[in-house]
C-alpha cells in the first residue's frame, strides 16, 4: 500500500522514513508493516530521543505532522489536540485564556543542547514526566482524558474523552501514560487544562543541615498552605567533572545563590498569597533561618528554570531521575554527599542526580531501591555501559507488562526494546 | 425487568460443586468456605438487587498467600470468580454467577500502616473508605475521595469502580489518590505496584487496575495518598428561576478559573422532594437550586464567594445564602445527600441512572430529560455533580406496572444515549458492571472493544474473573436496567446516596 513507488505521497519521506499527517494513513501504514512484520521507531518531535536504549527498527514513523489543535472549550477546562502538537502551541493558547497544564510539562531541551524543546503533547504523554507542581495537582496522566490512536495491528482505538468523570471501560489513558510509543502511535490527546494562578511568590531558606531540610520537606508535604512547589538546590561539587551552572542559572535580585538553599512556591491571588506567606512563616519556624523572597516576576523564571533542569545544561554524565518516599530524602542526600551533582524536587521525593562514572550507577541503583524507590537513567554519558538497566523492574510486572504489550501490539512493532530489552 | 444474558452456565462445574468445596476447605479455612444455602444467601446480589444469582459457594480468604492460591485452582479447573468488596456498586458488578465462586474479601479488615511522614496510608482492601479517614483525622488529615456510600463500601471495592464523589471536582477520583497497590491475577501471580512513591516507572498498571471492575485481578492491598484538611470550607445556597440561569452560572463559574470542592445543581423536583423529607431549608421558589462549597486559606474562600456570588446574580439568581457555621453547612448538604430516600418515598419505585456531560451541556440535558419525562410520561427529578457534569435522574414509576418499567428502561437508556451524543460518558462513577455493559457500544466501536479485551485476555486467558461484566455478551445495543428500587428495599438503605 504505502511502498517504495509511492515516491509522491504526502507521507512519504523516503523509503524508511515516514510522516503521516492523518490518522488514517497512520493506520494503513501500520497495517502494512504489521502483514510485513516491520518494525518501527515510532516518535513525534524527538527531543526525548535520548532516554531509553536505541530503537533498532526498519522503519521510522514520524507523527509530528499530526499538529493542530482540534478543539479547545475554556469554560469545559480541556483541550483536544492532534498528538504531534508542540507543548509550547499548546501553552501559548492556554496563556492567552489564564490557563495552564498544571503538571508543567518538563523542557528536556536543555539538558540535550542548552535550547528550549519541550517536544509535542505525544511526547509529554508517553514519557509521564511532570514538574515541580506534581506533589500538589499530579502527573501528566492525571490529566489525559482520553486519546485517540492506531494500535499496533493498524487498529484505530480510542478511550475516555472529554469528561472527568468517566468509568466506562478500562482507563488506556493512564496505560498509554509513560509507555515511551511501545503501545499505540497516539493521533490525538484530550488534556484538562486549569486556571492559571495570577500571582506566586517564592519564599527561599538558606540552609544546609540535612535533618532540617528532611523536616522542612515533611512539614511541607503537611501543610495546608497549599504550596505547590518545593526545591532544595544544594552546593555543586567542586570537581571538573560537573558544569558548574548553579550561579548562572539562579541569578536574581533577591536570591543569594552563593549557598545551598531551599525554594517554597505559594501561588494564589495577591491576598491569599501574603495571607499563606504569613502563616508558613509560622508553621515552619522560619524566623531561625535566613530567608528572602522572590517576587512574582523573580518567582515565576525560578521554577521555569527549575522545570527546565538547567543545572544539567549540555551534560555530558550520565543523568538520574530518581524517586523516593519523601521520608527517606534525608538518607538519600547523605548516600550522595557532596561528590555528586544533584537537586531535590516534589518536597523531597524526586531527586536528579548526576553522575559521571558508570560505575557508580548500579550503587545508587541499589541505595534507592532499598529506600523504596525508583530510577530512570534520562540520559547516558558516551561511555554508558549498557549493562545498566535504563528502567527499574520486577519479575511479576515485566511478566504483566510483556502481556500488555503483546495485547495492544501483537507483533512487537512499536519502538521495540525501547524501555526493556524484553519488550 | 428485562431478562437478564448472563455467560453459560458450566454444567460440568456444578456437578462438581461437593468436590470443589472439599479442595476450597483444604486451600483455606474450612470455616471461611460458605456453600449452604442459607450461608451465601447474602451474597447473591450487590446493591443493584434487581438482580439476584446465587453463587456455587463464597470463600472468604484472609490473606493474598489464600487469594493467590484460590486463583490458581479457580484457574486450572476453570471455575470461574467473582470478587466482591462490601457489596455496595450500584452496577452489579459483583452479581454472583451459578457456577461461579464468589471471593469476599471481606476478612481483610485491616489498616496496615498508618504513615504521616509520607503521607499514606497502606490498607487491607476490605477497609470502608471513611475508616481511613477516620484512622488519620487526629491529625489534621482525610482521605479525599468520598462516595456516597463511604460508610460502607471498601477501598478495594473504590479501587475496582475507581470511586469518585461530590469533592472529585478538586481531588480526583479513586486513580488519583492511590500510590500504591498488591494484587493478585487469575493465575495466581502475585504482583506489588508502586508503593509510597508519587507515580510508577513502566506501564500504568496501577492506572489500568483502577475501574477495571474486577475483571483483571484481585486487590489485596491499596496505598492510598492522604491530605491535610483545609483550613476553611464554606458553602453557599444559590437559588435560580430558570434551568438555563442555573446551567449558566456553573459553567460561568468554572469559566472564571474558581475550582470548587464541589458544585451540585438540583431541580424543582428534587428540591420538593429532598425539602419535604429532610426539611434543609432549601429556598422552595427557585426552579433549580445550587449547592457550592469552597476549600482553602480563609481569605482565597471568602474571595471566592464574592465572585460566585457576583456570577450568581449577573445569572440572574434569587437567592443567595452562605452558610455560617458548620452546622448550618451540614445543614445544605443533607438535603442533597437525602435524594435517594426522598424520591423513595414520593412513588413505588424509582431508577438512578449515572451519566456525564460536559459541563456547558447541563441545561441542554435538563431539557431532553425534560422532553423525555413528558415522551415516557414518567416523573423524573434530577440532581447533578454539575461541577464535573456528572448527573444522576432518578426516574421515578410503579413497577408493579408491567408496561412502565419497561418505559422507565427505555427512558433510562435514552438519557444515557444522549449524554454520549452530547460527548458524555455513558457512567461517571457508578461503573458499568452488568447494568450498562449492552450500550457500551454506544461509547465506543468494534475495535475500541476488542482492544480492551484483548488485555483482558492477556492476563485472563480463559475468561474466568467476573465473566459477564463491563462488555457486551450479547454483541448488540440492548437496552437494560438502571438501579433499581422497589418500595423503598434498596440494598443499604441507611447509605445517602447522591
Amino acid at each position: 500500500m504505502f511502498t517504495e513507488e509511492k515516491k509522491n505521497s504526502q507521507i512519504y519521506q523516503d523509503s524508511n522514513h515516514f510522516k503521516p499527517d492523518t490518522e488514517i494513513a497512520v493506520s494503513n501504514l501500520v497495517k502494512d508493516f504489521y502483514k510485513k512484520k516491520l518494525p518501527i521507531n515510532l516518535h513525534g518531535t524527538n527531543s526525548k530521543k535520548y532516554i531509553g536504549y536505541n530503537v533498532q527498527a526498519a522503519k521510522t514513523l514520524n507523527l509530528s505532522n499530526l499538529n493542530g489543535v482540534i478543539e479547545y472549550l475554556p469554560e469545559e477546562l480541556y483541550i483536544k489536540v492532534l498528538a504531534g502538537t508542540p507543548i509550547k502551541i499548546i501553552e501559548d493558547l492556554l496563556e492567552k485564556h489564564n490557563q495552564q497544564l498544571a503538571f508543567e510539562p518538563l523542557d528536556f531541551g536543555y539538558i540535550n543542547d542548552g535550547k528550549s524543546n519541550k517536544g509535542s503533547a505525544a511526547g509529554c504523554v508517553a514519557t509521564n514526566y511532570a514538574g515541580s507542581r506534581r506533589f500538589k495537582v499530579g502527573s501528566v496522566r492525571d490529566f489525559v482524558l482520553g486519546f485517540r490512536g492506531v494500535n499496533g495491528k493498524g487498529d484505530i482505538i480510542k478511550s475516555g474523552g472529554t469528561v472527568v468523570k468517566n468509568v466506562t471501560g478500562y482507563d488506556l489513558s493512564k496505560v498509554v501514560s509513560g509507555s515511551f510509543g511501545t503501545l499505540v502511535a497516539l493521533t490525538e490527546l484530550t488534556l484538562k487544562v486549569s486556571p492559571k494562578k495570577i500571582f506566586q511568590n517564592t519564599i527561599v531558606i538558606y540552609l544546609d543541615d540535612l535533618k532540617i531540610i528532611s523536616s522542612l520537606f515533611h512539614k511541607i508535604l503537611g501543610s495546608s498552605n497549599e504550596i505547590s512547589g518545593a526545591t532544595y538546590i544544594p552546593d555543586e561539587p567542586k570537581s571538573k567533572k560537573f558544569g558548574l551552572n548553579k550561579s548562572r542559572v539562579f541569578k536574581f535580585n533577591d536570591l543569594n545563590n552563593d549557598g545551598p538553599f531551599l525554594a517554597i512556591r505559594l501561588e494564589g491571588d495577591r491576598v491569599s498569597v501574603q495571607e499563606r506567606l504569613k502563616d508558613i512563616s509560622k508553621e515552619l519556624e522560619l524566623k531561625k533561618y535566613k530567608t528572602s523572597i522572590l517576587d512574582n516576576h523573580q518567582s515565576v523564571p525560578f521554577w521555569t528554570k527549575v522545570n527546565n533542569l538547567e543545572l544539567f545544561t549540555s551534560t555530558k554524565n550520565n543523568l538520574i531521575r530518581a524517586v523516593i518516599p519523601p521520608s527517606n530524602s534525608e538518607k538519600l542526600m547523605k548516600f550522595l554527599g557532596n561528590k555528586s551533582k544533584y537537586f531535590i524536587d516534589w518536597s523531597g521525593s524526586l531527586f536528579w542526580i548526576e553522575v559521571p562514572e558508570d560505575d557508580k550507577i548500579g550503587q545508587i541503583r541499589e541505595f534507592i531501591s532499598k529506600n523504596e524507590g525508583y530510577m530512570t537513567i534520562i540520559m547516558k554519558s558516551e561511555n554508558f555501559d549498557f549493562k545498566e538497566k535504563v528502567f527499574s523492574t520486577d519479575k511479576a510486572k515485566l511478566m504483566i507488562s510483556k502481556k500488555i504489550k503483546e495485547s495492544f501490539d501483537p507483533k512487537s512493532l512499536f519502538n521495540p526494546g525501547r524501555m526493556y530489552r524484553e519488550i | 425487568m428485562s431478562e437478564l444474558a448472563l455467560p453459560k452456565v458450566d454444567k460440568n462445574i456444578l456437578s462438581k460443586k461437593p468436590l470443589i468445596v472439599s479442595d476450597l476447605k483444604k486451600i483455606i479455612n474450612k470455616d471461611n468456605v460458605l456453600s449452604d444455602a442459607d450461608e451465601i444467601k447474602p451474597y447473591e446480589t450487590d446493591a443493584l438487587a434487581a438482580y439476584k444469582n446465587t453463587p456455587l459457594a463464597v470463600v472468604l480468604p484472609e490473606n493474598t498467600q489464600e487469594v493467590s492460591e484460590i486463583l490458581k485452582y479457580c484457574n486450572n479447573e476453570n471455575i470461574k470468580v467473582i470478587p466482591r468488596g462490601a457489596g455496595t456498586g450500584l452496577s452489579g458488578g459483583a452479581l454472583p454467577l451459578n457456577d461461579a465462586i464468589l471471593l469476599g474479601l471481606g476478612k481483610f479488615n485491616k489498616i496496615l500502616d498508618v504513615d504521616f511522614n509520607n503521607n499514606c496510608v497502606v490498607t487491607q482492601p476490605g477497609v470502608t473508605n471513611l475508616s481511613i479517614t477516620h484512622a488519620v483525622k487526629h491529625k489534621g488529615y482525610y482521605y479525599a475521595p468520598d462516595p456516597s456510600s463511604q460508610l460502607a463500601c471498601s477501598i478495594g471495592g473504590n479501587v475496582a469502580e475507581n470511586s469518585g464523589g461530590v469533592h472529585s471536582l478538586k481531588y480526583g477520583t479513586t486513580t488519583n489518590n492511590i500510590l500504591g497497590a498488591e494484587m493478585v491475577l487469575m493465575d495466581g501471580t502475585i504482583c506489588r505496584l508502586g508503593g509510597k512513591t508519587l507515580d510508577q516507572e513502566g506501564y500504568d498498571l496501577m492506572g489500568l487496575i483502577c475501574g477495571s471492575e474486577g475483571l483483571l485481578g484481585v486487590i489485596t492491598e491499596v496505598t492510598v495518598k492522604i491530605l491535610k484538611n483545609p483550613q476553611t470550607v464554606k458553602a453557599a445556597l444559590v437559588g435560580f428561576p430558570t434551568i438555563e440561569d442555573g446551567g449558566n452560572c456553573v459553567t460561568e463559574i468554572i469559566s472564571s478559573g474558581i475550582v470548587p470542592a464541589g458544585m451540585e445543581i438540583m431541580d424543582k423536583a428534587l428540591i420538593d422532594a429532598t425539602e419535604k423529607f429532610a426539611k434543609a431549608g432549601y429556598p422552595m421558589d427557585a426552579e433549580v437550586l445550587m449547592i457550592v462549597e469552597l476549600d482553602g486559606t480563609n481569605s482565597e474562600v471568602d474571595g471566592m464567594l464574592k465572585e460566585i456570588e457576583i456570577i450568581s446574580k449577573k445569572n440572574n439568581s434569587n437567592s443567595f445564602k452562605l452558610s455560617k457555621n458548620e452546622k448550618e453547612r451540614m445543614a445544605f448538604w443533607s438535603g442533597r445527600k437525602a435524594a435517594f430516600p426522598a424520591c423513595g418515598a414520593m412513588a413505588p419505585d424509582y431508577y438512578c441512572m449515572d451519566g456525564s456531560i460536559p459541563r456547558g451541556k447541563l441545561s441542554e440535558i435538563l431539557k431532553e430529560i425534560t422532553r423525555l419525562s413528558k415522551k415516557y410520561n414518567l416523573a423524573v427529578a434530577n440532581g447533578f455533580h454539575a461541577g464535573d457534569g456528572n448527573l444522576h435522574p432518578l426516574i421515578l414509576f410503579d413497577g408493579s406496572k408491567k408496561e412502565e418499567l419497561k418505559k422507565t428502561e427505555e427512558f433510562g437508556a435514552e438519557i444515557l444515549k444522549a449524554c454520549v451524543k452530547m460527548g458524555g460518558a455513558l457512567t461517571g462513577e457508578h461503573g458499568v458492571g452488568i447494568e450498562k455493559r449492552e450500550l457500551m457500544c454506544e461509547a465506543f466501536n468494534d475495535d475500541d472493544i476488542q482492544q480492551q479485551l484483548s488485555i483482558k485476555k492477556s492476563l485472563d486467558l480463559k475468561n474466568l474473573l467476573n465473566p459477564g461484566k463491563v462488555y457486551p455478551i450479547l454483541r448488540k445495543c440492548a437496552e437494560e436496567g438502571r438501579v433499581h428500587v422497589h418500595r423503598g428495599e434498596e440494598k443499604f438503605p441507611d447509605l445517602p446516596r447522591f
